[in-house]
Formats: structure tokens, C-alpha cells, sequence
């Protein structure tokens, strides 16, 4: 099953000519720099804008296609929609606010006590938008969204607004809502730690193109793009916790075809969880080093080597068996391990330059 | 009032949300009891709700109403007359409303006029309200609309400060002008502040 999106449209500014297909259902996050043509697209998603050219399809279903002349007004489009300012009802209770959509919307799958339970708003129910914070103001606004019934929840930067402690108490409430409900999600954001934890798909944006898209693990590793070029660029694994040992400390993580060791967790074996390792952090050998501190060696192949001349460094992308890292060295390293795409390469990490993400 | 209203609010609604050719004549004409003398108005009203002017000889015709010199016609004339003053604070109200809440009661599946009934009025409630006040203690003073169209019928269409006028007119009743003056006054004051008590709490329960 997939999502498939396509958006031609002219701006006085710019020229918007972008398409993808990702995989659903997951999270899909839009990215890219401001004016990029993120919210464009979540505008004409919504059928708030009325693009020349635009078709949307989610799991074979035609939500939107201007050519077929399949245009429905926001109102009968069934799109739950979060905007970056909650925009609740000011004269409804928070009650009354989640069931707005809900009433207006056609017998669904997604049921007041579980929307309640699943964002921790049972306590709030009879309160005026007015009295909440930040952060409860979001989590109603996105259950007001999710009892709409839609058929893909559209998130315009919704954490934009917070800070970074309200950002925190949020973030569980929907890596929870990602696992949970079994629905398709746009999330537009230009905050590289939400796309690390919430992120299954990414879609990279800017001036009305598409630059790439797909699987967050390949794409963050890619070295030809703009990901990779920044200072904090990094490889993202999906792993398992896979063994506790107690006495050296330390725990296994196996995902990407790889083993890694990093300092004791505190979950049980079995536990999902996301791994960052820094670009930067990512050392490159030819033969595998004796006597050394390091627990991670994870034999790959040269997959691309792309050069970051204002940097003065080489960006490399490195092939796992299923996974892909980067690393940031120096032009003169690459002559010195004669690397070249295909080649073997071990890639050393320590373990506590290893990032591994809340679930 | 009663028919004022209802007819400002969606007036207002269409002067603040659409643009058409005859938007100007519109609002021209809405406003224009509110720059012209009021006995011209009354006049104008006269002519035109007249048993022989041009509604007002089919009002007769055909319904037996007669507007001019009854309780009505003073009605019709200070609704005309404080029209302008509902539809401003109906609209200042309408255009500050924040269109984003119609874009989310939008995506939540809300029509065209569910969301003015649900969402929009609501939020505008605040300035609706006011507006009938003011408009509504403007009425009670109302004076050249309603004697030119309405003339001075003690007990039917005589307005307070016709009446004030009345009593002024006759030797040895400034007395009952100075009462007459003093209720009016205080219909002012209450008016006012009744507005603005409505107004607040309004806001408060909106959360502004």
C-alpha cells in the first residue's frame, strides 16, 4: 500500500513541480526549508488551495486528481488537518471541540474513548480552550482531527510552536499515535529531531522540487544529499534491543543488518528503538584495529562518495547489509584507505557516540 | 430592531466576505442614513412607504399595512436610521474574527452555513450584541426620521425626545422635560454600560 502525490503549480515566485510515492501506512515528513513548498502541499491535500495540476492517492484510493476532475471542497474531503496554531473552537469546551469533526463525519474506525485515552486528555474534557497549554491546546486539536474519520492525517508543523520542554511532553503522545492507529501521515517540519523520532518516509524539499524521498534510514545516509550536509548529519538505524549484559554494562542493539553495543539501556529485550550515529562520529578502516577501545567494527561497502570542498572533507556513504551509514572524513583519508565506490570498508563507532532515541 | 438585526448581520456578512460590482453602491447605501439630515431620511421614507409611494401603496394593497404616522413606521424609521451603526460593529466584528478557525471547522467537514452558524457568529457575538445595544439607545432618541415619517402621536409614535420637544413647546412644563431628560439620560448610561458589561463578559467566555 502506498501514498502517491503529485503537485504542479505557479506561484508569482516560484515554480512548484513536485511528486513522490511512499509507503503506508507511517509517517511521512515533509522537508525542507521555509517557502520550500511544504505547506503547499499540505494546502492542496486539504483542498484549501486548488492547484493546476495535482492528484493524491492513498492505498488505491483517488483523494484528489484535477485532470479526472475529482476536486471535493475541504468540507467532504475527509483530510484531519493540524495546523501549527491549534486553532480550537474558543467558545466550545474541549468536548465539544473534539467532537466537532466527529458528528459532521460519517460512521468511522476511530472512537471518542481511544482518541481520549491515546493523547491523555481525559481530564481536560470539560475545560475552555483558553485554560490549556500549549501543548494539551495541540494534543486536542490533533484529536479533534483524528475523530474527523479521515483518510489521512495532514500535520503542518505542529510542534512548531512549543517549546522545546511542551515539544518533549508531546513527542510520546505521538510516537504512540504512529504505532496505534493504522493511518497515513503528512507531517511537514524543518526540526531534524522530529523527523529522527517520528519519521518512517521523508520527503525532501526545496524550491518547489523534490530533491528525494524515501525509506528516512537510505535517505539520511545519502550522501549526495542535503541531509548529509549538515552539521549534524547522521545515519538512522531502526533496531531491536536484542541482550542485557549486566556485568560489562552494556547492551546489544541488532537493526540494518548490523550489531551495535551501546551503554546499558534501562527496556526490556525486544524493545524497538531508533539509533542515531553522527556522521562525524563514524570512523573509516581498512583492516580491523587490535587493541582499541571500541566495541562497534560493522564491515559495509562504499556505496557514494560525494566531496564537501567548503567543508575541506568527503562525505561516504556506506552500504549495511540492510541499512546504510555516513561519515565524515578528510579528502586525505580517502586516498590513504584508496577508497572507492564498491570497496569494502569497516566503519568504527564508539558506543557512546551512539545516540539512541527515546521510544 | 427585531427585523434590523438579523438583516445587519447578513448585510455585514456580505459587505465582509465578498467582493461584487455593486459592493460601493451597497455600502454607500447602507451608510448613507448616517451622513444625511435625518428629516431627508425621513422624507425618503415617507415617499417610498407612502401609501402611494412605491412599497409602500403595495404594503397597503395588498396587506392592508399602513406604515406612515403608526407605531410601525416609527419602527421602520429608527431601524433605518441605526442600521449603519449594527452593520459597523457587526462587520468590525466579522473581519477581526480569525479565518483560520473556518479553515479547521472546514477540514472537520462543516459547510458554508454551518460554519456562520456554528463558528462564525458565534465569534462575532461580542460586536452583534453591542451593536444592538447602541442601536437600540440610539433608537429610543431618535428624532427627525421619525417625526417627518412617523409624525408625533403621543402613546404610538412619539419618541423620547419628541416628547422633550412637546413638553419644551408648552409654557410652565420644563419640569416634565427635565424628568423626560433625565430618563433619557439614564437609558443612555444604562444602555452603555450594559453594553460594555456584555461585551466583557462575552470575551471572557471566549477566552479573549
Amino acid at each position: 500500500m502506498s501514498l502517491s502525490l503529485l503537485l504542479r503549480h505557479r506561484f508569482p515566485s516560484v515554480q512548484m513541480d513536485m511528486a513522490f510515492e511512499v509507503p503506508t501506512p507511517g509517517v511521512t515528513v515533509l522537508f525542507g526549508p521555509s517557502g520550500a513548498g511544504k505547506s503547499t502541499i499540505i494546502a492542496a491535500a486539504a483542498g484549501l488551495l486548488h492547484p493546476k495540476q495535482c492528484r493524491i492517492v492513498v492505498d488505491d484510493q483517488v483523494l484528489g486528481d484535477t485532470e479526472a476532475g475529482i476536486w471535493l471542497p475541504p468540507e467532504r474531503r475527509r483530510m484531519g488537518l493540524v495546523f501549527q496554531d491549534a486553532r480550537l473552537f474558543p467558545h466550545m469546551s474541549v468536548a465539544t471541540n473534539l467532537r466537532f469533526g466527529l458528528r459532521r463525519a460519517a460512521a468511522g474506525p476511530v472512537r471518542f474513548d481511544d482518541v481520549v485515552d491515546l493523547l491523555g486528555i481525559g481530564a481536560l474534557l470539560t475545560r475552555r480552550p483558553h485554560t490549556l497549554s500549549g501543548g494539551e491546546r495541540q494534543r486536542v486539536a490533533i484529536g479533534r482531527a483524528l475523530l474527523a474519520q479521515p483518510h489521512l492525517l495532514l500535520m503542518d508543523e505542529p510542534l512548531a510552536s512549543l517549546d522545546s520542554a511542551r515539544k518533549a511532553e508531546i513527542m510520546p503522545y505521538l510516537t504512540r499515535l504512529k504505532t496505534t492507529l493504522k493511518l497515513p501521515i503528512l507531517y511537514v517540519t524543518h526540526a531534524l529531531d522530529e523527523v529522527a523520532q517520528l519519521a518512517d518516509s521523508i520527503v525532501l524539499i526545496e524550491a518547489g522540487r523534490v530533491l528525494g524521498y524515501g525509506a528516512l534510514s537510505e535517505i539520511a545516509a545519502r550522501s549526495d544529499l542535503p541531509l548529509a550536509r549538515r552539521d549534524d548529519a547522521a545515519a538512522l538505524l531502526l533496531c531491536r534491543v536484542v541482550e542485557h549484559d549486566a556485568p560489562r554494562e552494556l547492551s546489544r542493539l541488532e537493526g540494518g543488518g548490523a550489531t551495535l553495543w551501546v551503554p546499558l539501556l534501562d527496556v526490556p529485550i525486544g524493545t524497538e528503538r531508533r539509533v542515531r550515529i553522527p556522521a562525524r562520529e563514524v570512523i573509516l578502516a581498512g583492516l580491523p584495529p587490535e587493541s582499541i577501545s571500541l566495541h562497534n567494527i560493522m564491515p559495509g561497502e562504499v556505496r557514494r562518495i560525494t566531496a564537501d570542498a567548503g567543508r575541506r572533507s568527503v562525505l561516504v556513504e556506506i552500504g549495511l547489509a540492510d541499512g546504510a551509514l555516513i561519515s565524515r572524513v578528510t579528502p586525505d583519508a580517502i586516498v590513504r584507505l584508496a577508497l572507492e565506490r564498491g570497496r569494502p570498508v569497516l566503519a568504527l563507532i564508539k558506543s557512546t557516540s551512539i545516540e539512541v532515541l527515546g521510544g | 430592531m427585531g427585523f434590523g438585526l438579523p438583516l445587519a448581520i447578513v448585510t455585514a456578512w456580505v459587505l465582509a466576505r465578498y467582493r461584487f460590482p455593486g459592493r460601493p453602491i451597497l455600502n454607500a447605501l447602507v451608510h448613507l442614513p448616517l451622513v444625511l439630515p435625518p428629516v431627508v431620511t425621513g422624507w425618503l421614507l415617507l415617499i417610498i412607504f407612502g401609501i402611494r409611494g412605491p412599497i409602500g401603496s403595495l404594503l397597503h394593497d395588498w396587506f392592508g399595512v399602513r406604515l406612515v404616522f403608526t407605531t410601525a413606521g416609527a419602527s421602520l424609521a429608527c431601524a433605518v436610521m441605526t442600521f449603519p451603526v449594527m452593520v459597523r460593529a457587526v462587520r468590525l466584528s466579522l473581519e477581526t474574527a480569525d479565518p483560520g478557525l473556518e479553515q479547521a471547522a472546514r477540514s472537520l467537514g462543516a459547510g458554508r452555513l454551518d460554519r456562520l452558524f456554528n463558528v462564525t457568529l458565534p465569534l462575532a457575538s461580542p460586536g452583534i450584541l453591542v451593536g444592538g445595544i447602541v442601536a437600540y439607545a440610539t433608537c429610543l432618541g431618535e428624532f427627525g426620521a421619525v417625526i417627518t415619517f412617523a409624525a408625533n402621536i403621543p402613546g404610538e409614535t412619539q419618541t423620547l425626545p419628541l416628547a422633550i420637544y412637546a413638553a419644551l413647546q408648552v409654557p410652565g412644563s420644563e419640569a416634565k422635560a427635565a424628568e423626560l431628560s433625565m430618563v433619557s439620560l439614564l437609558l443612555a448610561v444604562i444602555g452603555l454600560l450594559l453594553s460594555e458589561w456584555i461585551g466583557k463578559r462575552l470575551n471572557v467566555a471566549l477566552g479573549r
